[in-house]
């Protein structure tokens, strides 16, 4: 018993010191998932489209090239119009997600940091609300005022928190914290009370705050694309200042860095991404609090590893969640997510007692 | 090298150090020493550019130390933080090559010259068998000497410490003398130390400095500095109770 256990440990030991010696190899898997995701999902639902066609569509509208498969005009609309930007937005929300949520573990040093630690969750989804009960119908260029109400809100609180829960000093990171609780409390009172009195508007404000990519369109991916994966490049630019501050403030600064200004951009990156994901497919979870986790348990903690596979990864697993959720009838992605990952999380977990560590 | 005049510094209406004179040659090795709170630590801050002097000034060669960039200063002045938590798993050799952050170019990461730093300071730490090692799973000891490995790998020509061997047994105090020794008379680093321990002090630095209620009571060798009268003076106790090598030479 004793002896068998013993081997386990140094197996699962070995694998692990195998695994993070070759953070390549766990970019090239995640790529290959992302791209495989990317052709079911085009590819699955109730007509189903083979991957020739898919391409064939891709090619003659984005190059206007003909390879000789034949297309349906309905097989055109279904491609074009309908899967390839939900898929594409899901793989984007998944990405902002999951960046935002590295970033936010590492700037707070808290391993339960999630994109809406800073109160941004209950920001948008106030300005969810008020916008669905405002009796005032605006759309922009398919934007309504549902998502310009979520975007400035998720900013909003963030920065509320940035300013009241301040930034330099000893216990800083406690006081922003329980900062963004206290203005998330406030901010989740209020969104109660618009639901309480919503009355018939309750199920659009509900839809919100379940998440979800049926509203996905070309033109809202193309706005909030350039939002996500600005912020998501900046923040890797700045890695190893994310890497410097895990040895804490003082540290930090002794090391060259200018810790309440890289705190500061960074926050403020990592918050834009999240406002511009929430704002476009409601508050999605999950995948930002646990990419992350499984990201650091296979590459280790450097940022200049974990943010780029976390990127990859929480996009591969949001499109293949969106996927699973409109195969079995629409139901909201954030639930299939948790069902199905959050088991997968804790057999990691139940490892880490083995080798990996968290 | 860097010098510290009339400095007087405090938090919030308190005032901890006040007018003190102290310049560090190049080269020197100088133990700072006195009783708890008598503002040793905020000392090392002010002078290592982290705490904003009230009044007076910090020249590092000749620059004030407040207008030195940061990244210039971190080249400068290497400072042995606090023993803190990691909030996630990470391997001994990349907290280390943290200590190369003021040298590397910003977004290539580590080159091999980063890389050949990292290597020698964990070696010269003797703390090669912990390389792979989670630092979340060492003794509070171990990870003292994995800051100070930190450090060492930033190659300053200046190194500040603050109690660097609080945890340690009296086995690994002794070794990390010995490397600050071997550091400040083979690589001529300035070595500062703030230490509790007035034998190891004693033994192990020419020079050593008192510091009680926020002044500096007295500058020189031990033997000048750690007379029984001073000790029993500034530490309140009977100094039989500290048996140094200069007391019985």
């Amino acid at each position: 018993m004793a002896a068998g256990a013993l081997a386990r440990d140094v197996e699962a030991g070995g694998l692990a010191a195998w695994v993070r010696a070759r953070p390549l190899v766990v970019g090239l898997v995640v790529v290959v998932a992302l791209l495989l995701t990317l052709v079911l999902g085009v590819g699955l639902g109730s007509v189903r489209v083979a991957p020739a066609e898919t391409f064939a569509v891709i090619l003659s509208r984005v190059f206007d090239i003909d390879i000789g498969v034949t297309i349906t005009p309905a097989t055109d609309v279904i491609v074009w119009d309908l899967r390839l930007p939900r898929v594409l937005t899901a793989m984007l929300i998944g990405c902002g997600l999951a960046v935002a949520g590295a970033t936010f573990q590492g700037l707070l040093r808290n391993p339960l940091a999630d994109p809406y630690v800073l109160g941004t969750a209950s920001g948008a989804a106030v300005g969810a609300a008020i916008a669905v009960l405002l009796p005032i119908q605006l759309v922009v260029v398919e934007f309504g005022l549902l998502h310009g109400l979520a975007f400035a809100g998720a900013l909003a609180s963030a920065w509320l928190v940035f300013r009241l829960g301040g930034m330099g000093g000893a216990g800083g990171l406690t006081r922003l914290l329980l900062t963004g609780y206290a203005v998330g409390s406030v901010l989740a009172a209020v969104l109660t009370m618009a639901m309480y009195v919503s009355g018939a508007e309750l199920r659009q404000i509900f839809s919100f705050l379940l998440g979800g990519l049926g509203g996905s369109s070309w033109v809202r991916l193309i706005v909030a694309a350039p939002l996500i994966i600005g912020s998501s490049l900046l923040i890797m630019a700045r890695g190893r200042s994310l890497d410097g501050m895990l040895l804490g403030d003082a540290a930090a600064g002794h090391l060259g860095i200018d810790v309440s200004r890289e705190r500061g951009i960074l926050l403020a990156l990592a918050s834009m991404a999240t406002a511009a994901a929430v704002a476009i497919s409601g508050l999605i979870g999950f995948v930002g609090l646990v990419v992350p986790h499984v990201v650091r348990l296979l590459v280790g903690p450097a940022a200049h590893r974990v943010l780029p596979i976390s990127a990859l990864a929480g996009a591969a697993l949001l499109s293949a969640a969106d996927l699973g959720a409109r195969l079995v009838g629409d139901v909201p992605v954030g639930v299939v997510m948790a069902l199905l990952g959050s088991p997968f999380f804790l057999v990691l977990l139940h490892r880490s007692r083995s080798g990996y560590e968290l | 090298m860097i010098a510290a005049k009339g400095l007087t510094v405090g938090y919030a209406g308190r005032t901890v150090i006040e007018g003190a004179d102290l310049s560090v040659a190049p080269g020197e090795r100088l133990a700072l020493v006195g009783p708890n709170g008598a503002g040793k630590s905020s000392l090392l801050r002010a002078m290592t550019g982290v705490l904003a002097p009230r009044a007076g000034s910090v020249e590092l060669l000749g620059e004030r130390v407040e207008h030195v960039p940061r990244k210039k200063l971190a080249r400068a002045i290497a400072v042995v933080p606090e023993v803190a938590d990691l909030p996630f798993a990470m391997p001994v050799a990349e907290v280390v090559a943290l200590g190369r952050l003021p040298h590397e170019p910003p977004l290539t990461g580590l080159r091999p010259t980063d890389a050949a730093a990292v290597d020698g300071a964990i070696e010269r730490i003797g703390i090669s068998h912990l390389r792979s090692r989670d630092m979340r799973e060492l003794s509070m000891g171990e990870r003292q000497l994995v800051f100070i490995a930190v450090a060492v790998a930033q190659a300053a020509p200046i190194l500040v410490l603050d109690e660097p061997t609080a945890h340690l047994d009296i086995r690994h105090q002794v070794d990390v003398m010995e490397l600050l020794v071997d550091l400040n008379e083979r690589d001529g680093t300035t070595v500062l130390a703030v230490l509790h321990d007035l034998a190891l002090a004693a033994h192990f630095f020419p020079r050593v400095v008192v510091l009680a209620d926020g002044r500096i009571v007295s500058d020189g060798t031990p033997a000048e500095t750690l007379g029984a009268a001073r000790i029993r003076e500034v530490f309140g106790v009977d100094p039989a109770l500290v048996r140094l090598a200069v007391g019985a030479g």
